[in-house]
């Protein structure tokens, strides 16, 4: 087990709801950002004077914005069945880690200054003044959330707490209080084209060392081009899969499933990440200029269709949001919705009979799968509602012969957040983290012992990193996180291409297996 | 008597006036405000009539709520269905002539009244006893069931134990609709049940009571899942736009 300065909570079989423990989290707040990080976001430096002042102000003008902001700050009873659904409350015991209990922070404020109730009896409802302290509260609290909405799946108002805290980091980093880990990496978006700020000679690099690496294992030459003019598809993917185990297998597979397509398609290294961090902190102008980087990509390069790589809270924003940012798509190819998920892409090509599995390879492993929260609840694949949980649990069914679910209440809808999204996954959060993930570490734990599960499988680049990571906090081995492509990747029977070496002996083999069931 | 049911009327004209103003006011700043983003809570239905089925599951069975957690839901909902019967029974005080499904419901409303003060009992009791729902209470989470509790206990005595002439009652609403002062009868117990209503009139557009608006304009419930096949843009987002390449 890794060492660490806090109490790792002990896995249970369930996850119990805890007594509350006021301010037991009150010291956790991410680094503060620097004006280097903030300026280039069109933020303020540092925390300016007037910030009261400024900050009624500007939740005024997101009042004005945001309907839902209006509405979820007016329409919560206090009904209390929210109060136990959040996995940082879960794991922290901390009560302003209830979706409520955070809420109310800004809905407190909201109350003194924009209702005639509160601002004739503020006791009586429960309304306060926006001072240093409330303001800390803010930063600290609404750096508690990774905006995974699992709370408004159960709210009898539909009250989303993710609406609440990406106004009110909205709000903070309007008077120069920001987070240093979203900021900066917005900033390497728009200097370099991706979170990790990997420029285009060193994606090529890493391109190639992949198309390589694959020639080596499977005697097939599969491409991984960039920035080719022309490409039918344009893939956007998380940076992360260019570099980082497990995401980098998942890339391998993305290419395999092309490759078997026949269909041209690039990567591009001006729109070189899927993720879009502009969310996170609320912003509609960061997260539309972010949005607008594919379009320009797909211009530039001429593609008829956009498919994006495993990543969650980026799939929110592509298949909620892109058409509203960087739309309309009217120059590609209307045949195909915009845009697409690279699990709606593989699991077509298998309804069609087109990709060939040998399940055998998986065969030394034990699957479940992890519902990555903004894929669950902020988003669809394929025509039906649900289909973010149908799909990639057919591809998986489709590349191996052992799956198994874990608790119900811990997936599809009510899936629980890694504990890492929303703008989360920085080593200054750990503790956050580690005790966030246990509501999904329990129920993986369960599984492990019950069915002999060995791997979870998942499809967002936040949940890989952060699994990675707090895995083994908890006593479980980093390596049990895996990417579904990676499935996909192990058990693909790949086609030669006509200059490949035509009687390799390993997996060219024809396969024994039926290619489409399901 | 006559200055009380002077009083009494202007209270009403008042109370009236503050809830449907207010109401007006609150609905139209709601329906003003964009909503930027497609925000709901997926699954969700694809269609506008999907959504209406999403909506009035919510509405009629507090779906989502029964999910959460089943005691405020059966709380809940047995407070909000007898406030519904109830609601449905007074309205004969305020029609001439009593439609006949008005008519119907008239035996049931004495249940919807016990109902109403069983489910209250229990939401009240949630505010006690469990932790979480204790640490979010403000006092006017309490002082609302209180109102609502005394709303019930004073009506179902007006009924059942200090009968009271209903029928000058509904002589005294009708003359208000004629603006006339007609005579309220003097009973202590029937003055504070239609004082504590005229209160949750007056509160309903400054307190979580508006969550009973809020609710259809939840984004989060009301949009359809169609954002690939249908772009949405809010005015202000339009805007940007300008000068795109
Ligand atoms: S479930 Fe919704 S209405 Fe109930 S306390 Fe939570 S946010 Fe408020
Ligand atoms: S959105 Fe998720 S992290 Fe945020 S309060 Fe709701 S349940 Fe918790």
């Amino acid at each position: 087990m890794a060492k660490s300065a806090f109490r790792v909570p002990p896995l249970s079989q369930y996850t119990e709801v805890p007594a509350i423990m006021p301010g037991a989290m009150a010291q956790s707040a991410p680094f503060v950002s620097k004006a280097e990080f903030q300026e280039p976001l069109g933020f303020p430096g540092e925390l300016v004077d007037d910030w009261q002042a400024r900050a009624i102000a500007k939740m005024g003008e997101l009042l004005g914005k945001y309907r839902s902001l209006r509405v979820y700050l007016d329409a919560c009873v206090k009904c209390g069945a929210c109060t136990d659904k959040c996995h940082y409350f879960l794991g922290t015991s901390d009560p302003r880690n209830m979706p409520v209990g955070r809420q109310d922070l800004l809905r407190k404020v909201y109350r003194r200054y924009f209702t005639w109730s509160g601002r004739l009896f503020p006791r009586l409802v429960g309304a306060e003044d926006l001072t240093r302290e409330m303001l800390d509260d803010w930063y600290s609290y609404f750096h508690q959330c990774s905006q995974c909405r699992r709370c408004s799946v159960f709210c009898p108002l539909g009250i989303d707490t993710a609406e609440i805290s990406m106004a009110a980091r909205e709000i903070l980093d309007s008077i120069g209080l920001g987070q240093k880990y979203c900021n900066e990496i917005i900033g390497k978006v728009y200097k370099v084209g991706n979170n990790l700020g990997l420029p285009g000679p060193a994606l090529r690099h890493t391109l190639e060392g992949l198309e390589e690496d694959v020639y080596d294992d499977t005697g097939v030459r599969v491409r991984y081009p960039i920035d080719q003019e022309g490409a039918e598809i344009l893939l956007v993917t998380p940076s992360a899969d260019f570099f980082a185990e497990p995401h980098v297998d998942g890339l391998i597979g993305y290419g395999k499933v092309l490759h078997e397509s026949g269909i041209s398609w690039t990567l591009s290294s001006h729109a070189s990440e899927a993720a879009n961090f502009g969310m996170f902190i609320g912003s509609y102008d960061n997260m539309r200029q972010i949005a607008l980087r594919i379009r320009e990509a797909a211009i530039q390069l001429k593609v008829k269709r956009i498919v994006f790589g495993e990543c969650g809270h980026a799939w929110r924003v592509a298949y909620s949001f892109l058409n509203t940012l960087a739309g309309p798509w009217d120059f590609l190819d209307p045949r195909y919705p915009v845009p697409q998920h690279i699990c709606e892409f593989t699991y077509d090509l298998i309804q069609q009979g087109r990709l060939t599995f040998d399940k055998s390879l998986n065969d030394d492993k034990v699957l479940t799968y992890h519902d990555s929260c903004n894929v669950a609840r902020a988003s669809r694949m394929g025509d039906m509602p649900g289909g973010q949980f149908e799909i990639p649990r057919a591809i998986i069914r489709a590349t191996c012969n052992h799956f198994h679910e874990m608790d119900e209440d811990t997936i599809r809808d009510r899936t629980f957040c890694c504990g890492g999204g929303g703008g989360l996954l920085t080593d200054d959060l750990i503790e956050l983290r580690v005790k966030g993930a246990k509501p999904r570490m329990d129920a993986l734990n369960n599984v492990m012992q019950e069915k002999g599960v060995t791997h979870m499988v998942a499809i967002c680049a936040i949940c890989k990193s952060q699994f990675t990571k707090v895995l083994p906090y908890y006593g479980m081995e980093m390596e049990q996180i895996l990417s579904l492509h990676q499935l996909v990747s192990n058990a693909i029977v790949l086609t030669p291409g006509p200059d490949d070496e035509a009687d390799e002996d390993d997996d060219d083999d024809q396969p024994d297996d039926d290619p489409d069931q399901e | 008597m006559a200055f009380l049911t002077t009083v009494y009327a202007f209270l009403f004209y008042f109370a009236a006036f503050v809830l449907v103003a207010g109401l007006v006011f609150r609905i139209a700043r709601y329906a003003l405000t964009p909503a930027p983003l497609k925000i709901p809570t997926t699954p969700a239905p694809t269609t506008r009539g999907g959504v209406v089925l999403r909506m009035t599951r919510e509405v009629v069975l507090f779906e989502s709520l029964f999910r959460g957690n089943k005691w405020t839901w059966i709380f809940g909902w047995i407070f909000h269905f007898g406030l519904f019967i109830v609601t449905l029974r007074h309205l004969r005080y305020f029609i001439e002539p009593v439609w006949f499904p008005i008519q119907l419901v008239q035996p049931f409303g004495i249940y919807g009244g016990l109902a109403m003060i069983i489910g209250l009992a229990g939401l009240w009791a949630r505010r006690f006893l469990v932790d979480r729902v204790r640490y979010i209470s403000a006092p006017s989470d309490h002082l609302i069931l209180a109102l609502l509790i005394l709303i019930g206990v004073s009506g179902l005595l007006v009924k059942f134990v200090f009968h009271t002439d209903v029928v000058a009652i509904k002589t005294f609403f009708l003359g208000l609709y004629a603006f006339e002062i007609r005579p309220l009868p003097a009973d202590p117990l029937l003055l504070l049940h239609l004082l504590l209503v005229a209160m949750l009139m007056i509160l309903f557009p400054y307190s979580k009571l508006l969550h009973a608006p809020g609710l259809f304009f939840s984004p989060s419930r009301n949009q359809a899942d169609n954002p690939r096949e249908q772009r949405h843009l809010a005015p202000w987002a339009k805007r940007l736009e300008q000068g795109r390449g």
